[in-house]
C-alpha cells in the first residue's frame, strides 16, 4: 500500500488538503499568517519582527510560520492556494519570482495592494538593484523585497599571508585570481589533503547569473526575460564560455574545487578548507561565529578582457508575496499592507540588516546603519551593498525574470558536473544547458498562456 | 476445509470491510485517478490554466533522450541493488542457518539495518564515504584514489547502490533464513546420505526448494530499489552529479515537487505504475503457476 501511494505521491501531495491556518479574527484582532523559510538565527529574527510589529499595532496580530526550505515553502503555498487556504504573506525565493508573476489571481502585487488599501509604499525608497528584481518592467513593485544578499568573495587572510600574498589586497580580476589561486595552492593548500585554493557556493548564481550582470552580458533575451515570456537563454556567449572554461581549467590544475550544489560548499570556507570562496554575503553571520582565522571579503572579480568597468551584481534571497484566498477581507489585506510598510521603515530595516547579514533593502535602512557607524564596527558588512551599487544598472544587471528558473539552475549544475568529469568542455556544457533550458522556458510559456 | 460465512445479514460484513475500502479509495484509487487525469493535462503550478493535451506529456517523455537514459539507469540500478542485496543476504542466511556460537546475536544485528529510516541510512553512509569528513572517504583519498562521489558519477552510482543494497539485506536475510529453516531436514539428510555436499548440495537441493522465496524477494527488491530508495538517493546525491544517480522516482519528485511540472511528473508516475503492475502480475503468474504445479 505504502509503495503504491508513493507511486502517485506527486498527485496526492498536490491534492491532499494541507494543514492550514485560519484567518479568523480572534479576540477582535485581524489575524494574518506569514509563511517563511528562515532557519536558526534568521528564524528568531522573523519572530522578533513579528513581535515588534504586533506590539506596534492594536488591531492586528501576525503569526509567522516556518514552512521548510524555499522550494518547500513555494510548493506549500501553491498547494494551499489551490485548496483556497493560502497564507496572507509568503516568502518566495528570488528565482521563484517569474513563476509567481505568472500566478495571476493567486497573488496581489504590492502596487495593487497599496492602491486598494491606500497604504503608501513608495518604490523609490528601495535599493534599485533590489527592487528591480521584484518589479514589473514599468517600475511598479510586484513583491516586497525582504532578505537580499549578493555573492561576494570571502578570503582567508591567514592563508594569503602564509602564501606570501598581501592579505589586504584580494584579487580584483579573474586573471589576478587565477595567479593567486596557483600561489595559494602551492604554498598553502598543498600542505593538507583537505585544503583547496578556491571553491564556489551557488555556482549558477555566483558564476553565471552574477557574472552576466557584472560583465553586462545578457543571460537571456528580452532583457533577461523582463520583456516577455518568449525569452531565450543566452548564457552560452563567448564571454560565458570563457569563464566556465576558466573554472574547468582551474579545476583541472587543482586550483578550484567544486564542492556541490547551492549552499553545500559554504562550510568549506569557515572550516578553513578553502582559501577563497564565492558565496552569499549572508553567510557573514556564520563566518563571524565559526571562522577561527582572519578573514576578509571583496566584490566578485571581473574579467577586464570582457568589460572595462564592471557593473553591479544581482541579488539573491527572497521577497514577500501577498496571496489571495476566497473570503479574504479588505481588513486582512490592510493588515498585510501595514506589515509590509512596517518592515520598510528605516529603523526596522537597519535592525534586520544588522541582525542577519542580509543587505538593507531600503536606502533609509542603509543610511541609518551608516549613521550608527555600523560598518566601522562590522568590517566587510558593506561589501555586498558596494557590490550591488557598483557601476550602472543595465537591463543585464537588473535581475532575471524567467519562469522555472530553479529547474534551469539544476540543468546548469548537471551540465557543469558532467564537464567537470571531463565528458564535455565549457562550450558543449553551456550549449547543452541552453538547449535544455529553452525547452523548460517554452514549456513554462505554454503553461501560463491560456 | 470449507469456509463458511458466519454473518446473518449483509450490513455487518460491509461495515467491516468499509475502513479498508475507504483507505483503498482515499489513498490509492483517488490519487491514482488524479495522477492519470493530471498526466493528460498541462497546467501552470497554481492550476489556474489547465489544458487538456491528451498524450502529449507521454510523447514528450519518450522523445526525450534524457528520460530514456533515466529509464535505463534505473534498470541498471535496480538490477544491481537486487543482485547485491540478495546475494549477500543469501550468503549470510546460509551462514546463520548453521549451528554456530552466538547465532541469535548475529541474527539480531543482521536484521537491525532494516529498522533504519532511508534518510538516516544515507547520513550514516555519508559520514563514512564523504571525501572530506568521511572515515573511508578520507582513507581512499589518502591512498591517492581521487575519491569524490560528488563529482565522479561512477563513484556516486556505486555509493547509492551500496547504501540501498545494504539497507535491504536485512529484509532478504529474514526471509531467506525462514525459507532455509522451512526446508525439511529429511530432504537435506537424504541428500547428505546420497553424498551431495557443499555448494553442490546447496545448488541442487537447497536452492530449488528456496526458489519461491527467492523469486518473491526478487520482485520485492526490484520494487524497493525502484521506489523506496528515494530517501537514500535524495539525501546522498539528489540525483547528481550531472544525472549520474537520477532514477525514475527522483525524476518524478524533481519534476513534480521541485519544478512544479505536474503534467510531466504525473505522466512519469503513470509509466511507473504500469511498470509495477507488470512486475506484480509477473509475480502472481509465476508464483501461481509454481504452487499450482506442485
Amino acid at each position: 500500500m505504502k509503495r503504491r501511494t508513493l507511486l502517485t505521491g506527486a498527485a496526492a501531495l498536490m491534492a491532499s488538503p494541507a494543514v492550514l491556518p485560519k484567518a479568523q479574527a480572534q479576540s477582535g484582532k485581524t489575524k494574518i499568517v506569514f509563511w517563511h523559510a528562515m532557519t536558526a538565527a534568521n528564524n528568531e529574527e522573523i519572530n522578533r519582527i513579528a513581535h515588534d510589529f504586533n506590539a506596534s499595532q492594536t488591531g492586528i496580530e501576525m503569526e509567522p510560520i516556518f514552512k521548510g526550505s524555499y522550494a518547500e515553502t513555494l510548493t506549500a503555498a501553491i498547494a494551499a492556494w489551490r485548496a483556497g487556504q493560502a497564507p496572507h504573506l509568503v516568502q518566495i525565493f528570488e528565482v521563484g519570482t517569474g513563476s509567481m508573476l505568472a500566478a495571476g489571481p493567486a497573488v496581489k502585487q504590492v502596487w495593487e495592494l497599496a492602491k486598494e488599501t491606500g497604504i503608501q509604499i513608495d518604490p523609490k525608497n528601495y535599493l534599485p538593484a533590489v527592487r528591480g528584481y521584484y518589479s514589473l518592467a514599468d517600475g511598479r513593485m510586484a513583491s516586497m523585497p525582504f532578505n537580499s544578499s549578493t555573492p561576494v568573495m570571502w578570503y582567508n587572510k591567514d592563508a594569503f599571508a602564509a602564501a606570501g600574498l598581501d592579505p589586504e589586497k584580494p584579487p580584483q580580476t579573474w586573471q589576478e585570481l587565477v595567479t593567486a589561486a596557483r600561489t595559494l595552492k602551492e604554498k598553502w593548500a598543498s600542505r593538507s589533503q583537505d585544503r583547496m585554493a578556491t571553491t564556489s557556493s551557488w555556482l549558477t548564481w555566483a558564476q553565471l547569473e552574477a557574472y552576466s550582470a557584472i560583465h553586462n552580458l545578457p543571460y537571456a533575451t528580452k532583457a533577461d526575460g523582463f520583456e516577455g515570456l518568449d525569452a531565450e537563454l543566452r548564457l552560452n556567449s563567448p564571454g560565458h564560455v570563457k569563464h566556465v572554461q576558466r573554472l574547468l581549467d582551474m579545476a583541472k590544475e587543482g586550483t578550484f574545487k567544486y564542492g556541490g550544489r547551492d549552499a553545500t560548499p559554504d562550510p568549506l570556507f569557515y572550516t578553513e578548507k578553502a582559501a577563497i570562496s564565492f558565496c552569499s554575503s549572508a553567510t557573514r553571520g556564520q563566518i563571524v561565529q565559526s571562522a577561527k582565522f582572519r578573514w576578509g571579503a571583496a566584490m566578485l572579480p571581473y574579467d577586464p578582457e570582457v568589460i572595462a568597468s564592471p557593473n553591479n551584481t544581482i541579488i539573491g534571497g527572497a521577497s514577500l508575496w501577498t496571496m489571495t484566498a476566497p473570503k479574504r477581507t479588505a481588513q486582512e489585506y490592510k493588515a498585510v499592507a501595514a506589515f509590509l510598510s512596517f518592515i520598510g521603515q528605516p529603523a526596522q530595516d537597519a535592525l534586520y540588516h544588522q541582525h542577519t547579514g542580509y543587505v538593507p533593502v531600503t536606502l533609509g535602512g542603509y543610511e541609518l546603519s551608516r549613521q550608527q557607524n555600523y560598518y566601522e564596527k562590522a568590517p566587510y558588512a558593506d561589501v555586498a551593498i558596494k557590490s550591488l551599487t557598483r557601476g550602472t544598472v543595465t537591463e543585464n544587471s537588473k535581475g532575471l525574470r524567467l519562469g522555472r528558473l530553479p529547474e534551469i539552475r539544476n540543468i546548469i549544475y548537471e551540465e557543469f558536473e558532467k564537464a567537470l568529469q571531463g565528458q564535455q568542455n565549457a562550450k558543449q556544457a553551456l550549449d547543452s544547458a541552453v538547449a535544455r533550458g529553452n525547452v523548460v522556458l517554452r514549456a513554462f510559456e505554454k503553461s501560463v498562456k491560456s | 476445509m470449507e469456509r463458511r460465512t458466519i454473518f446473518s445479514d449483509r450490513l455487518l460484513p460491509i461495515l467491516l470491510v468499509l475502513p479498508q475500502l475507504a483507505i483503498t479509495i482515499v489513498f490509492f484509487l483517488w490519487p491514482t485517478g488524479q495522477a492519470i487525469w493530471l498526466s493528460l493535462t498541462r497546467a501552470d503550478p497554481f492550476g489556474i490554466r489547465v489544458q487538456f493535451v491528451g498524450l502529449e506529456n507521454f510523447w514528450d517523455l519518450f522523445a526525450d533522450p534524457l528520460y530514456t537514459a533515466t529509464v535505463l539507469r534505473s534498470i541498471f540500478f535496480c538490477a544491481l541493488v537486487a543482485a547485491i542485496s540478495l546475494g549477500l543476504a543469501m550468503l549470510l542466511a546460509v551462514a546463520a542457518d548453521r549451528e554456530i556460537a552466538f547465532r541469535r546475536f548475529y541474527r539480531i544485528f543482521l536484521i537491525w539495518p532494516y529498522a533504519i529510516a532511508p534518510a538516516v541510512a544515507a547520513v550514516l553512509w555519508i559520514l563514512l564515504l564523504h571525501p572530506q569528513i568521511g572515515l573511508i572517504g578520507r582513507w581512499l583519498n589518502a591512498l591517492g584514489l581521487g575519491w569524490d562521489y560528488k563529482i565522479n558519477g561512477g563513484q556516486a552510482m556505486l555509493v547509492v547502490i551500496l547504501a540501498s543494497a545494504w539497507k535491504e539485506i536485512s529484509y532478504n536475510f529474514i526471509f531467506l533464513l525462514a525459507g532455509l529453516q522451512s526446508i525439511s531436514a529429511s530432504v537435506v539428510e537424504a541428500a547428505r546420505m546420497d553424498g551431495a555436499r557443499g555448494f553442490f548440495r546447496f545448488r541442487t537441493v537447497t536452492l530449488p526448494l528456496l526458489m519461491p522465496t527467492v523469486f518473491f524477494l526478487l520482485v520485492v527488491n526490484l520494487v524497493y530499489a525502484a521506489f523506496d530508495t528515494f530517501g537514500t538517493i535524495w539525501a546522498m546525491t539528489s540525483g547528481g552529479p550531472g544525472k549520474a544517480t537520477e532514477t525514475l522516482v527522483i525524476k518524478v519528485y524533481r519534476d513534480g515537487i521541485v519544478n512544479q511540472d505536474i503534467g510531466s511528473s504525473s505522466a512519469q508516475s503513470v509509466v511507473l505504475m504500469i511498470g509495477v503492475i507488470a512486475l506484480t502480475a509477473l509475480q502472481f503468474r509465476f508464483l501461481g503457476r509454481r504452487s499450482g504445479g506442485e
